[in-house]
């Protein structure tokens, strides 16, 4: 490969206003394109064939959609995700931008807590659910630590519960990341903003809601699509923490197209749920993006 | 025999720290907010306690006592028994895999982002819409298709056949992130590079890659435990053991040792535990890092 020297904004006619040239995404666009784009586009392709997937794929229309979209499983299993991703942004959210602005102040013992509250994103999906499984075990678990009876439930083996568990476990484990979201857009909120606050005589509640909220607003938008997001493709920690069970009580979306796919081989009908989830991503995505005004290329930090 | 009454500790041993309960300190003291953080605190250690502890027990001892409470007699067994399940070939193969796609995921999101944010025109606003898109597309919903492209590609059960889809999976997040960043700083800066005469290219290496550092250090951790902790994939994407990735390993090694509780867990300890020493070992510049701010 011959590489040309990137072209400077100084040769070009337009001159004072050129930045760097638009060939310069290219090599982050390929990947995405051919990794991501491609086969989001197959996701539509393979929802209208056939395909076990060893044999070749065959054509079968619209037949995998109308047979999936009036299977109940799927509708539960939608119905399960949305609660999914309701509770867990609730959950984490709060706790997230609270630790977050904790953690962000200079005392000596918060920053010792904040190298602990770290740990947890160090453990992989497969580990904490493997770990939970041992740690909530009504026989041998942490229940038998402590003498509360309300603690050694059969926190996986019930359907009532099991919900709630695994939207804990998972904040358990992504807490730790938001918090650093927040933690660094609390530390880049101007000094300045809060002294003047001060001089107008604001409390912290105040500070809070005038200053920290709105300074923090992209931080709040990028952490919350990355977590709603996220929770449309929680995969491991549910596969490995119930396997979808007891009977569907937690067969979410993507557990669903996995179980679709890759063990009743189906993976036309397969595809249709990829697309569903597909859908549903996008939709949020936009809510989120025309709610916050996101897009506007500016920075908050202006006339400072 | 070693004796110095060690106790297995987890990673550092931290100074105890006075929390703000004594002494009130002129900061004024947040107690709500202290209380908060030390309840987050035990939630948090508490079952990470249960798993070390438990990897030290004997399996004939786990059943009876306490189960928080310290092993009478503790073994390292458990951890020689995974040690024997090729345990090291896991880790090189996880090694390889991240330090590979958070490699080039930085460094063409760097490059990606830096045009997002100086350049002009309507081609770099598509690609930024574009991934912008990416970021709102459950990716994981593509494994299928994904799947069907990496066995035609003939990179089924390979490691480079984990890495490319890790990294453009990894691309999103990763723009979009330094594209925040890069948008904070101030373009006066920009104008005085060119004023000076400065490519493009020399812009780009001495003003924003110096800037934007505390942002590519967050993003490459959250890329790095993605590509390290990634499931979905190797499940999906890989097939014989030479290729097994440590998660996958976990899962194998559980069906293996259902009731063999203190092994599994041991396991889990031994697949943290890379993670946890470049924790220690880059944590200062990890927090240095995030909190390096703008100097304006």
């Amino acid at each position: 490969m011959n590489s040309t020297p990137p072209p400077t904004g100084t040769g070009t006619a337009r001159g004072y206003r050129a930045g760097p040239s638009a060939w310069w995404t290219l090599p982050a666009l390929a990947f995405f394109v051919v990794f991501a784009l491609i086969p989001l586009a197959g996701v539509a392709v393979l929802s209208l064939m056939a395909w076990d997937g060893l044999s070749a794929p065959h054509w079968t229309g619209l037949r995998n959609w109308t047979r999936v979209l009036a299977d109940p499983v799927t509708g539960h299993a939608a119905l399960l995700s949305l609660k999914i991703i309701v509770l867990s942004w609730l959950v984490q959210t709060p706790l997230s931008l609270f630790l977050g602005i904790f953690t962000a102040g200079r005392q000596r013992y918060r920053n010792v807590l904040a190298v602990l509250y770290f740990v947890p994103l160090l453990f992989s999906s497969a580990a904490v659910a493997i770990a939970f499984k041992a740690i909530l075990d009504p026989n041998f678990g942490i229940s038998r630590a402590v003498g509360w009876s309300f603690l050694s439930r059969d926190w996986l083996g019930d359907p009532q519960l099991v919900l709630a568990t695994v939207v804990f476990v998972i904040a358990w484990q992504f807490i730790p990341f938001h918090t650093l979201l927040y933690q660094a857009g609390v530390r880049q909120i101007p000094a300045s903003l809060y002294e003047a606050s001060m001089i107008d005589g604001a409390g912290p509640v105040q500070q809070f809601r005038w200053i920290t909220l709105p300074q923090l607003r992209y931080t709040l938008v990028t952490s919350s699509t990355l977590m709603v997001v996220g929770s449309l493709t929680y995969f491991d920690v549910v596969f490995v923490l119930t396997g979808g069970g007891p009977g569907y009580s937690t067969r979410l979306l993507p557990l669903d197209m996995y179980l679709t796919g890759f063990s009743a081989n189906d993976m036309g009908g397969a595809s249709v749920l990829a697309a569903i989830l597909v859908v549903a991503g996008l939709l949020v995505a936009v809510g989120f993006t025309r709610f916050s005004g996101f897009n506007r290329m500016q920075s908050q930090q202006e006339g400072l | 025999m070693l004796d110095l009454d060690t106790q297995p500790s987890t990673s550092t041993d931290l100074p105890v720290e006075p929390t703000g309960t004594t002494a009130v300190r002129r900061y004024r003291g947040n107690v709500p907010g202290a209380v908060g953080g030390l309840v987050w605190l035990a939630i948090v250690i508490v079952p990470i306690y249960f798993i070390v502890v438990t990897s030290f027990r004997r399996q004939a001892g786990f059943f009876a006592g306490n189960p928080l409470a310290l092993p009478t007699d503790p073994t390292l067994d458990n951890y020689a028994a995974v040690i024997q399940h090729d345990f090291v070939r896991y880790v090189a193969n996880s090694v390889i895999v991240t330090a590979a796609a958070v490699a080039a995921t930085l460094a063409v999101s760097l490059l990606a982002a830096y045009t997002v944010v100086r350049g002009t025109g309507r081609m770099v606003r598509l690609t930024f819409s574009v991934f912008l898109l990416g970021l709102a597309i459950p990716l994981h919903a593509t494994i299928i298709p994904l799947y069907y492209l990496i066995t035609r590609l003939r990179l089924y059960d390979s490691l480079l056949g984990l890495i490319l889809p890790s990294v453009a999976f990894a691309i999103p997040v990763t723009v979009l992130i330094l594209v925040n960043f890069l948008r904070d700083v101030p373009q006066e800066l920009f104008e005085s590079m060119r004023m000076d005469g400065a490519s493009e290219w020399q812009t780009l290496i001495r003003l924003a890659l110096p800037l934007v550092r505390p942002a590519l250090v967050t993003v490459a951790i959250y890329d790095g435990l993605n590509a390290w902790n990634g499931f979905l994939f190797p499940l999906i994407l890989t097939q014989s053991e030479s290729r097994r990735v440590l998660p996958l390993s976990l899962w194998a090694f559980q069906g293996e040792f259902t009731v063999q509780i203190p092994g599994v867990l041991a396991a889990v300890v031994l697949s943290t535990l890379p993670m946890v020493v470049l924790y220690v070992l880059g944590r200062r510049y990890l927090v240095s890092g995030l909190t390096a701010g703008f100097s304006r």
